[in-house]
């Protein structure tokens, strides 16, 4: 039980910091935390299936393409510095 | 102006859904379907594995639906980015010796992880869905890791994905010759925790697993491909 509260805490810090970001980076790897809490709350949660689904599809692929569509793309903003 | 009549349908629309989902009862023990794929879920599909026989034999004509989607948005990611064969000898960094000798030890394991969840998928968990999202994500570490990396064999693994697809869709239309509707489970059943039990499952959740693995690294493949 205290596990999983602290889990869903850190779970949503990581959901709001991925919100919040700049760095599109830092943003992606936020959100494949989020995936990754998620994968283990249901594994806790005795849901074995979509444990194996969302941290393949949600920690790692979904991850990986966000960084290939980054990379390929350029950062355009004109009155803010990047941080 | 905007931003009060913005608010103002937003609190309607948040009391709706409040209102709506406080009626659905969650959790709650009433519900007999479940109490019925528990009961009789191994006696009427032969699955060890509640997830799977829900998911390929109760509920199989949303699989083919979800299997659809996949297909759909692999083919329109492949016609948005397809580059015709401009794709030069790539000179890049080459990953270092320890980097390499790691990726091509590794692969030959995840794949066989991969075909391990889903030739498995009627016994333990796992199914097509994971396994193939593992084999992708083992041919992720070869794109990544691998400086001789030249690309997948895009018609070996066209071909693939559509004969696993035909394999899908045939499979269940025997079901409607044999016994009467789609996706019927005519083969016998076995006994459970058997390797070939559970009729058609096996056969399906292998062609899902060929399927969603060939089109996940086709996606991979093409996105990071060099224009």
């Amino acid at each position: 039980m205290i596990l999983e509260i602290i889990l869903v805490v850190v779970m949503l810090v990581a959901a709001v910091c991925a919100g919040i970001f700049k760095n599109l980076l830092n943003a992606v790897i936020a959100a494949g935390f989020v995936s990754f809490i998620a994968a283990i709350l249901f594994f806790l949660l005795h849901a074995p299936d979509v444990a194996m689904a969302e941290a393949s599809i949600g920690a790692a692929l979904t991850v990986a393409i966000f960084i290939i569509a980054l990379k390929k793309t350029k950062r355009h903003e004109d009155d803010e510095k990047d941080n | 102006m905007r931003k009060i009549i913005s608010l103002v349908l937003l609190a309607i629309l948040l009391t709706g859904i409040i209102f709506c989902l406080g009626k659905i009862p969650f959790g709650n023990t009433q519900s007999k379907v479940r109490r019925y794929y528990v009961n009789n879920g191994i006696k009427d599909t032969g699955a060890t594995n509640i997830v799977t026989s829900v998911v390929l034999n109760y509920r199989g004509l949303d699989t083919l639906g979800e299997v659809t989607i996949l297909f759909i948005a692999a083919i329109g990611l492949s016609a948005v980015l397809h580059w015709e064969e401009k794709r030069q000898k790539k000179q890049g960094r080459r990953s270092s010796l320890i980097l390499y000798t790691g990726c091509r030890f590794l692969f030959p394991l995840i794949m066989l992880f991969g075909a391990y969840i889903f030739i498995h998928g009627h016994l333990t968990p796992g199914g097509g869905f994971q396994g193939g999202a593992i084999i992708a994500s083992g041919f992720l570490l070869t794109m990544l890791g691998c400086w001789k990396w030249q690309g997948v064999n895009k018609i070996a693994f066209k071909v693939t994905e559509s004969i696993a697809g035909i394999i899908f869709v045939v499979v269940g239309l025997l079901g409607l010759l044999y016994s009467g509707y789609f996706l019927a489970n005519y083969l016998p059943k076995g006994l459970p925790n058997q390797l070939f039990s559970a009729g058609i499952i096996p056969i399906i959740y292998v062609a899902i697993g060929f399927k969603v693995g060939t089109e996940l690294s086709g996606v991979l493949d093409n996105l990071i491909e060099e224009p």
